[in-house]
């Protein structure tokens, strides 16, 4: 976008200065180029969505975002600062957290265990103070296991606590796996594809979800998503892709007028 | 009730305490595999490597001392001190941790999302590298263990159990050696379990053994439990060191029991410490007790030699993924 600072969306919030911007990114699996020099930004409190067809590179922009993939070009900016080669280990403690397009939880672990993962970015303790039970590593799992009920509670996964997930039907799979990201307190939420594989009811409660998690915790979202129809009706920004490039960035209303956009959904031979 | 009742229950016993020393060494291999996958072919010679340092400081041996005299002509063998058994310990287990450090250092970082086999052939190599390593820091002679745990017949126990047969049985006979070796298993598994289930980095080492990449994506350094991983199962191996090598000495053959490990792990499946435990147990009380009922009577003795390895065919055949492991359904 341009020096804008923030701006107000059509339902009266302020979005703010950008979170992450990408410039000029490339990235190459030896000689197929999966993504074609793309910039964009990402602004405090939006969510902001990247839609395009099957093979468009939306999963790799993702990777390259929470360190999975090292783009060959280009550089990402992570809260004003240039981010440096980093492993996503330490991009997860930078406040980058995410869900997977194939559900990755851990399946032997409980719900309950699943999103207390998820609160390792901000424990403390050392190895060592963990062998005494109590004092302050039992402090801090209680001060955890608090935020933890909360987003329990929220979520409304409350009777499946204890289930080992490996168990749960593959909606509450999918929102277990929001709830393991949302315990990190992210200051960046990446969706991989949160509504892929659901019904339509499925698909309304995650729409729901995103939007609260977005309106009460104001966490700022980037989600993937094939569904033009729920993309349009939730996010603020949207950036299209197709074969590795951008074609499009802008409002819901902007992307669906872009007439690249409806040609890449159209199948339009390309030259 | 006949004394062959009460010596019959004498095998049975004398059956669980040696599954127990077989669950030590399996155990190794369990929690190696579970938090990265990797089946760890080192894991007896870990546990040699182990009891050799653990001899080699309690002596005082000046490590490397064969090859520094062939170099330079010298004639070195001993500091001359005799170590405390526990400080030994407690050096011997410094090693394991740096070895641990090592190998990830210097095999798995280089190995990340490699195929399971070539992680394999990988801990091969490194299975005989340490053998002749161990053989050129500690010499390859046979050495004896002794740190202070009590040995031979427990005779209080055989005289207080010597009431319940007739003149013909004399008491239940227990070695000193394997009462300990239980007891120090048990509690070894107690607070291993308690670890993994209770503490953060527990979490996370289950975490890791369940899914990689999203491991990563909630901040786990793979490299770092890793390491942890391996410490811990230089730890077991050197707990399995200690006992085995008292028992019989430490040599190139303690090696060796990692052979009866893999029975073991198919009866328990790969993926289970209580599957380690109570897969030892079963082949430790299954070989004696078939021995005792049927080897010796009718077989002409010494089945325990394939007794193991025949059950874990027939776990092959009819459950391949062993009693406890996890089955393993591929979606087409």
């Amino acid at each position: 976008m341009n020096a804008i600072d923030s701006y107000l969306t059509p339902d009266g919030r302020t979005i703010g200065a950008p979170v992450m911007e990408m410039k000029n990114i490339t990235l190459r699996f030896g000689g197929v180029v999966a993504i074609k020099d793309i910039s964009f930004d990402i602004r405090e409190g939006e969510i902001r969505a990247i839609i395009g067809p099957n093979g468009a590179g939306k999963s790799s922009m993702l990777n390259v975002m929470n360190g999975f993939y090292h783009p060959q070009e280009g550089e990402v900016h992570f809260r004003g600062e240039k981010r440096g080669p980093m492993r996503p280990h330490q991009i997860a403690h930078q406040g980058i957290a995410r869900t997977f397009q194939n559900i990755a939880l851990f399946k032997g672990m409980s719900t309950l265990d699943n999103i207390m993962t998820g609160r390792l970015t901000h424990m403390k303790t050392g190895m060592l103070s963990q062998i005494k039970w109590w004092g302050a590593a039992q402090r801090e799992e209680t001060a955890n296991r608090e935020l933890v009920e909360k987003i329990i509670d929220f979520l409304e996964i409350q009777t499946i606590r204890k289930t080992p997930v490996g168990r749960l039907p593959y909606g509450l799979q999918k929102r277990v796996e929001l709830g393991r990201a949302l315990a990190a307190e992210p200051k960046l939420l990446l969706l991989d594809e949160p509504m892929a594989g659901m019904n339509v009811e499925e698909k309304e409660d995650m729409s729901r979800f995103i939007l609260d998690v977005n309106d009460e915790f104001g966490t700022t979202i980037a989600l993937i998503e094939h569904d033009m129809g729920v993309v349009m009706d939730i996010a603020d920004r949207v950036v299209v892709m197709d074969y590795g490039k951008k074609i499009g960035d802008g409002t819901p209303e902007e992307v669906r007028t872009n007439q690249d956009v409806i040609d890449a959904y159209l199948g339009v031979a390309h030259d | 009730m006949s004394a062959n009742f009460y010596f019959g229950v004498e095998v049975f016993l004398n059956g669980l305490m040696a599954g127990v020393m077989y669950s030590l060494v399996a155990l190794g291999f369990v929690l190696i595999f579970k938090a990265s996958g990797i089946f760890n072919y080192a894991q007896g010679v870990m546990a040699l490597f182990a009891a050799l340092t653990l001899v080699g400081f309690q002596n005082g041996q000046i490590p490397f001392a064969h090859l520094i005299n062939a170099i330079f002509g010298t004639d070195l063998h001993h500091f001359g001190w005799h170590m405390p058994a526990f400080l030994a310990i407690l050096c011997a287990l410094g090693v394991m941790i740096l070895f641990a450090f090592l190998v990830e250092r210097y095999i798995l970082k280089h190995l990340v999302n490699q195929e399971p086999i070539i992680l394999f052939m990988a801990t091969i190599g490194l299975a005989y590298f340490m053998e002749g390593f161990g053989d050129l820091m500690w010499g390859s002679d046979i050495k004896k263990l002794d740190v202070g745990i009590p040995q031979g017949g427990n005779i209080w126990l055989e005289e207080n159990t010597a009431f319940l047969g007739g003149e013909d049985f004399y008491g239940f006979y227990l070695d000193n050696l394997d009462i300990w070796a239980t007891v120090l298993a048990a509690i070894l598994v107690t607070s291993l379990v308690l670890f993994s289930q209770y503490t953060k980095t527990g979490r996370a080492l289950r975490a890791v053994a369940d899914d990689h990449q999203a491991a990563l994506s909630v901040g786990i350094s793979l490299r770092s439990i890793w390491v942890i991983v391996w410490s811990i199962a230089g730890f077991v191996a050197l707990v399995a060191g200690i006992m085995w090598g008292s028992k019989s000495g430490v040599q190139f053959s303690l090696s060796l029991i990692a052979l009866k490990a893999l029975p073991v792990l198919m009866l328990g499946g790969f993926t289970s410490i209580p599957g380690a435990i109570i897969g030892g147990l079963i082949i430790g009380v299954g070989e004696k007790m078939f021995e005792f009922l049927i080897g010796a009577p009718f077989l002409g003795g010494a089945t325990e030699n394939w007794f193991a390895y025949m059950l874990a065919l027939l776990f092959l055949v009819f459950r391949p993924q062993g009693l406890f492991g996890e089955k393993i359904i591929e979606r087409v």
